[in-house]
């Protein structure tokens, strides 16, 4: 844990002050998390009402529990079994998710090695570049997008002012999964591209060096040397987009096409255009636990690696 | 590693042979990073089976040498031969050269075993072959038990021993080794260095090493190569390094010394006097100096070639390679005592004197009035 040697003992006040800090997470996990989590859990074991809230409360007045346990029920995770939208869309999502992630890494990691090889001096300038799309906000980022891809728009322009098309061409790439993976990819690049920065700018250059010397070309030093080395920033990046890609909704629905299935944007439509809270809360119970197993690989992949 | 002896050292000096073809030729190489000139036109030829030691302090270059014949760095001009064959152009990759680095640089996520067949797999060996090699490297270095291990998981001692493993493993020409014991503690270093020669014999290797430790350059080599601000100052054998230093640097850098600066004259028979009327010093040696002209030098004498006695000492010529003091400290170091004695202008002098039998009392003492005098041939005048 903290490494007091070499400290004085703490002083008594030292320690309430400790437990203060270690708290303060938690807390928070607690009042934002697990609170809002476990209202959403109580939703989804209720009966769907019309009404106001449009739901048969179950668990909300201690006097009356009993008789409200007995309206408790699962109807809604039967519902999510039955309508087979519900597994196309999270299988969608998954599908999605996974693609956009290996498209990531393929474009942030050459990105962050040359980030990581170029002069010290010019590191934190183009580290600067990487954060400086998170100074606008990330919806008119995305609405920028619909402008660049629609038929008439900035691509169609462009395209048709070098030449490659001719004047009744256009690009048809809006509401096509074609644009989500645009803007995913383009949305979640930093996210994909600080954690491996980190681990490829603290990679030793001397064991590149000590390959070369034992034989070994630039090209397979980069394969058994450099791409092991920055699987912690491969794993930590790509869980870092995969699990909010999966439950993604504005990206899908700003850019996507109506055939574009995605869990985030069916939990939308059930919760304010079918006002089902019950079934909407039981698509977000279900891909909350889909989601766990991911992380809690990535954690064992950190225990492990720390060892 | 053999705890065996050998037989002696035979005398090995291919440096004199002028038919001797060098395994490693510098030829006038200079490389510069910028403004800042790292190497300076430097020509070296190191033969083969030679133990050849490049020292000087941070910074003077000799880690840039080294780099430039495993081929990190291209010199800015100038050629490096190995085996008569210049190297320029050449990738690190093709060069058979193996360096051991200084930080020993293996690799973390490979078992010792793994870190040692790296080099051999890039050969494309066959996997028997492989195997035998590693296991005969492990052998080498004692490591057999630790195969399975990851680097981390090893003392820093054991790493060394990785490192150096791994460097030999593809069996190169020459081995570099980049302040290999740097990270060593003193006596695992003694310890190692007496294997690194053995194993250097025993191979038949050419090594050279950089080193900041004139000890450890002065125990393990055949020559030591001086450098001073990307030039090689003095090659020479350890004990004409220590004994016929050529310039104050070289004296001042290798070992403990005396340096009194003085005028200097050519003496009628061949000899040099030296004046340093100041500290009341007269030295006369049959050293000729370079150029034999009159002017500014200094005296160089190590400390233990120095006497000490409490009584003005009777000799040939008096007052001549003597000089009148006051000892002013005296440091014990168990096997000697050096004796700081405080001369007439307040310069220090040091002898050493050889702690021969038990010390119960000393002769000299602190503040003790005492004379400190040499032999004609103890000490140097330099020029440079």
């Amino acid at each position: 844990m903290t490494d007091t040697s070499g400290t004085a003992a703490p002083a008594p006040g030292a320690s309430k002050l400790r437990w203060l800090v270690v708290a303060i997470p938690y807390l928070w996990l607690v009042v934002f998390f697990l609170v809002p989590f476990l209202i959403v859990l109580k939703i989804s074991f209720s009966t769907y009402a019309i009404a106001q809230p449009p739901y048969e409360p179950v668990f909300d007045q201690l006097s009356t529990v009993w008789e409200r346990a007995q309206q408790f029920t699962l109807d809604s995770y039967r519902y999510l079994t039955e309508d087979p939208i519900y597994l196309r869309s999270y299988l969608s999502s998954l599908r999605i998710a996974a693609i956009s992630t290996v498209l990531l890494l393929l474009i942030g990691f050459p990105i962050a090695y040359g980030m990581a090889r170029a002069p010290s001096n010019m590191r934190t300038t183009l580290l600067m570049l990487v954060i400086l799309p998170f100074w606008t906000s990330f919806l008119i980022r995305v609405y920028a997008w619909i402008g660049i891809l629609k038929p008439e728009g900035l691509l169609t322009v462009f395209l048709q002012w070098i030449g490659i098309f001719g004047p009744d061409q256009q690009v048809h790439l809006l509401n096509t999964d074609w644009a989500v993976f645009i803007g995913i990819v383009y949305s979640y690049l930093p996210f994909m591209i600080l954690p491996l920065y980190a681990t490829l700018e603290k990679l030793d250059d001397t064991l590149l060096e000590a390959a070369a010397d034992l034989g070994a070309r630039p090209f397979k030093s980069f394969w058994v040397i450099t791409v092991p080395l920055s699987m912690p920033g491969v794993i930590a990046g790509s869980f870092l987009c995969f699990i909010p890609i999966v439950g993604e909704f504005v990206i899908p629905d700003l850019l996507g096409g109506s055939d574009t299935l995605m869990i985030g944007r069916q939990l939308w439509n059930e919760f304010n255009a079918n006002r089902d809270w019950p079934t909407s809360s039981a698509v977000a119970v279900v891909l909350l636990l889909i989601l766990v197993v991911p992380i809690m690989i990535f954690q064992n992949y950190g225990r492990r690696t720390a060892q | 590693m053999s705890k065996t002896l050998g037989p002696v050292k035979r005398a090995f000096a291919p440096w004199t042979d002028s038919a001797a073809k060098p395994a490693i030729e510098f030829r006038n190489v200079t490389k510069s990073f910028g403004d800042f000139v790292a190497v300076g036109g430097v020509s070296l030829s190191i033969y083969e089976r030679e133990f050849f030691s490049l020292l000087g302090p941070s910074g003077c270059g000799k880690t840039t040498l080294m780099r430039m014949l495993a081929g990190f760095e291209e010199p800015t001009s100038g050629e490096i031969l190995l085996d008569g064959k210049p190297l320029a152009g050449v990738p690190p990759y093709r060069r058979p050269v193996n360096m051991m680095f200084q930080s020993y640089a293996l690799f973390p996520h490979m078992s010792v075993e793994k870190n040692i067949a790296f080099g051999l797999r890039q050969d494309g060996m066959g996997k028997a072959e492989i195997e035998a090699r590693v296991k005969e490297m492990l052998r080498l270095v004692k490591l057999e038990p630790f195969a399975k291990r990851k680097p981390n998981q090893l003392s820093g001692g054991q790493r060394q021993r990785v490192a150096l493993a791994r460097s030999l493993a593809k069996r190169p020409k020459v081995l570099l080794l980049d302040e290999p014991l740097g990270a060593l503690d003193k006596k695992l270093r003694e310890e190692t260095q007496f294997e690194l020669m053995d194993l250097q014999m025993d191979l038949g290797l050419t090594f050279l090493i950089v080193t900041h430790d004139q000890e450890e350059a002065m125990t393990m080599s055949d020559r030591i190569g001086v450098m001073n601000h990307g030039k090689l100052v003095q090659i020479a054998t350890p004990a004409e390094i220590y004994e016929q230093p050529n310039s104050r640097y070289v004296a001042d850098f290798i070992g403990n010394i005396n340096l009194i600066e003085g005028t200097v004259a050519a003496l009628p028979g061949g000899g040099t006097r030296l004046e340093a009327p100041a500290a009341g010093l007269v030295v006369e040696t049959d050293q000729a100096i370079a150029g034999g002209s009159a002017g500014v030098a200094s005296f160089a004498i190590r400390p233990e070639k120095v006497r000490i006695s409490l009584d003005r000492p009777a000799g040939a010529l008096d007052g001549v390679n003597m000089i009148a003091g006051e000892v002013w400290d005296i440091g014990y170091l168990g096997d000697v005592s050096i004796y700081r004695v405080k001369l007439a202008n307040g310069a220090v002098m040091k002898a050493t004197v050889a702690n021969t039998t038990r010390l119960v009392s000393r002769p000299i003492s602190w503040d003790d009035k005492v004379w400190l005098s040499w032999s004609r041939d103890a000490g140097l005048v330099l020029t440079d």
